[in-house]
């Protein structure tokens, strides 16, 4: 409790230094990032739809790659029928998981195995845990990043394929890794791809490029998966209102036409 | 309008009347939504109160369904949102509505104070109408802050913690009010529930001064592009059906826009990083406000300096709040007789100079402060743009408009709206004008 009250404290500092150090708080330069570019997504436009095969085989590299790591905690198992698993194929790959349940009739938590209403198991049990497998840096969970970034198709799939070799004059530090994409080029995650690191099942041919493309895919589906439903929707309701605001004006004018203008 | 029927708006209903004898409501209706004389010459800029109206009662509307989904607990509140996004009926059509419901009504609430000053709305007799929507401007303002922290992201959560700290820079009592804001001693778990009570008190606040805003325009009539206080029956025409019908053709079109944001851009508006949950201890690079904050944020940053014994944070507050309060007493700022721009020659540029300052001014707020303007040279940063927006937004209101007032020669005012609209200001106007079909 001592250590929560302080760490409070010392936001609420940060909070004040912040507050008053506007003028100054500028840490990164322009220069410092290099700007994604723009792919050509299927899920883009307003008739744009989740391409359900891409987004099938990033299912297989999040649960293969980047679930070592990341969790996904806001998508159920369930959610998964939307990608086009059936009810049997979802219960495999939910039962591959373990979590805590309970208390039972004698009053204790027993581990049992995942169930299609479960939301994803993450990695470790807390942030803590997480923070501590991996020197102190924090794997962000997934299930939002697509929204959490300016760009954010763009600029994960960008990460996703933009590791290199950092530049003679950038010294990169033991435990971070250098990528033009990220803010400050420096991040903590290592090279997560390459090539054949799954196997797909379709015979897609696993390169980094394609598996980073898949993987986006799907982290663009889990973050917004409401997205073919609110476009359609949006067809509807937008088609709609144009005919009414014509109608309504056309009303209008014949209304006023009765007047001196 | 003869008597009788025609004041419960011609129903001869046994029940209507029987309410209505006893409890006026449906003749109050008639009497000022029906048949409420309005000038004739209305433009399409006069569209916003009713779209304001109709956004508020959206925004209430949307905002308590989300209230029965969302848990107003630090622990709770941003997995309760992408709840009601993912799994609530409708939800994410709801939490969408709600979201740009407040982007579009600063849109609107902007025009319509652009509108007022063009057209000198604010002017005798209408003092009382203009300060009343300031009130209004300043109640949204604290109900979309609080709205924007519930759902606890990031820049819910380091907003919060900037504006609430600005307050620690007044005088002796500051550390008090930041107590009192935040439930302790810092943001936590107090606050989120005060901003939430806060949050859904408000708008019922706002609706009260609504009802005011609306009596006090009732009391002295609407102005109207000419700036010309209609004269009689010829300059106006009935509110039902006119304006009910032209206000619905704006209405609609206002709405069609805001859909094809909700549906097809609804994060647009949005700050990215606010889909990451808050982290007290993980300050974002650039902690910007919404959109409709920044020309505020410009001005709250641009004094970065000390005024005599004002520090510069205090300074910043005082300049940030002023930026509002100025407002309340622009009717007596500006001296001139004549209410509408189109015949202030001069006003009229420093009218556009004005608006486009404050476009900057947005600008300004959503930039770091070092950044170069516009990308050009590094000796001309943000900073240095916002010195001089900051003054020029001041000066408009205490230095050019008192002075207009006095050296501005205005051009002449037609003597009636039906002569300039009918007349083409050659033939008597209320001669040409037909009776009336309708009203």
């Amino acid at each position: 409790m001592g250590i929560v009250s302080n760490l409070r404290l010392a936001a609420a500092a940060t909070g004040l230094i912040a507050a008053t150090m506007f003028v100054s708080t500028t840490a990164f330069g322009a220069g410092d990032v290099k700007d994604p570019d723009s792919q050509d997504w299927h899920f883009e436009g307003i008739f744009g739809t989740v391409d359900r095969a891409a987004a099938q085989r990033g299912l297989q590299v999040y649960l293969e790659v980047c679930s070592s790591c990341h969790g996904l905690k806001q998508v159920a198992y369930r959610n998964l029928t939307d990608l086009g698993f059936n009810e049997e194929e979802v219960k495999a790959i939910a039962a591959e998981f373990d979590v805590v349940d309970g208390p039972n009739d004698e009053g204790e938590m027993f581990d049992r195995s995942a169930i299609p209403s479960d939301k994803f198991v993450g990695p470790f049990p807390n942030n803590a845990a997480a923070q501590a497998a991996n020197n102190g840096a924090l794997p962000p969970d997934l299930s939002l990043q697509v929204k959490a970034h300016i760009g954010g198709p763009d600029y994960i799939y960008a990460l996703l394929t933009g590791y290199t070799e950092a530049p003679a004059d950038v010294e990169v530090p033991a435990g971070a890794n250098y990528n033009p994409y990220f803010r400050g080029s420096l991040i903590a995650m290592a090279q997560p791809l390459w090539p054949d690191g799954v196997t797909y099942s379709d015979g897609t041919e696993a390169t980094i490029d394609q598996m980073a493309w898949d993987v986006v895919n799907f982290m663009q589906w889990a973050a917004a998966p409401e997205m073919e439903e609110r476009k359609k929707m949006g067809f509807k309701v937008v088609l709609f209102l144009i005919i009414l605001s014509a109608i309504l004006y056309a009303a209008k004018r014949k209304m006023w036409s009765n007047l001196d203008h | 309008m003869s008597a009788g029927t025609n004041q419960t708006g011609g129903t001869n209903s046994g029940l209507v009347k029987w309410i209505d004898s006893r409890l006026p409501v449906f003749s109050y209706l008639q009497k000022e939504y029906a048949e409420y004389q309005s000038p004739r010459n209305f433009n399409w800029f006069w569209n916003f109160g009713a779209i304001l109206t109709f956004l508020l009662v959206m925004m209430i509307m949307s905002g308590i369904f989300l209230a029965m989904q969302y848990q107003p607990n630090t622990a709770l509140a941003f997995d309760s949102v992408e709840r009601i996004m993912r799994d609530v009926n409708f939800g994410w059509l709801l939490r969408y509505l709600h979201q740009n419901g407040a982007t579009f009504f600063f849109i609107a609430i902007y025009i319509h104070m652009f509108r007022g000053m063009y057209y000198g709305s604010y002017k005798a007799p209408r003092e009382l109408l203009w300060m009343l929507g300031v009130v209004i401007l300043l109640l949204a303002m604290a109900t979309a802050f609080m709205g924007y922290v519930l759902p606890w992201g990031q820049m819910s959560f380091w907003g919060a913690t900037v504006i609430t700290n600005l307050f620690s820079a007044v005088p002796l009592v500051g550390d008090s009010i930041v107590t009192l804001l935040w439930g302790g001693f810092s943001i936590d778990n107090p606050t989120l529930n005060r901003f939430f009570a806060l949050h859904y008190l408000f708008p019922f606040l706002i609706f009260g001064v609504v009802v005011l805003h609306v009596i006090a325009l009732h009391v002295s009539g609407s102005n109207n592009p000419l700036g010309v206080d209609p004269k009689g029956p010829q300059d106006t025409v009935s509110f039902h059906p006119y304006y009910t019908m032209k206000d619905s053709v704006g209405l609609a079109v206002f709405v069609t826009i805001m859909a094809a944001f909700v549906f097809f851009a609804p994060d647009f508006f949005g700050e990215p990083e606010n889909y990451l949950e808050a982290a007290p201890l993980n300050t974002p690079a650039h902690i910007v406000p919404e959109w409709y904050f920044l020309p505020f944020f410009a001005i709250l940053r641009s004094v970065d300096f000390d005024i005599l014994f004002i520090e510069a944070k205090l300074g910043g507050v005082i300049a940030m709040f002023g930026a509002i309060f100025v407002l309340f007493v622009l009717p007596w700022l500006d001296k001139s007789p004549v209410r509408s721009a189109k015949f202030r020659p001069v006003y009229k540029w420093f009218f556009w100079i004005f608006l486009i300052d404050c476009v900057l001014l947005g600008y300004v707020g959503g930039k770091p402060t070092d950044a170069p303007v516009f990308g050009g040279v590094e000796s001309f940063q943000i900073i240095h743009l916002g010195y001089i927006t900051t003054f020029w937004y001041f000066a408009h209101f205490l230095i050019v408009l008192p002075l207009l007032g006095i050296f501005e020669r205005p051009k002449p005012v037609p003597k009636s709206i039906s002569e300039a609209v009918l007349g083409g200001g050659s033939s008597g106007a209320a001669a040409t004008a037909k009776p009336m079909e309708k009203a």
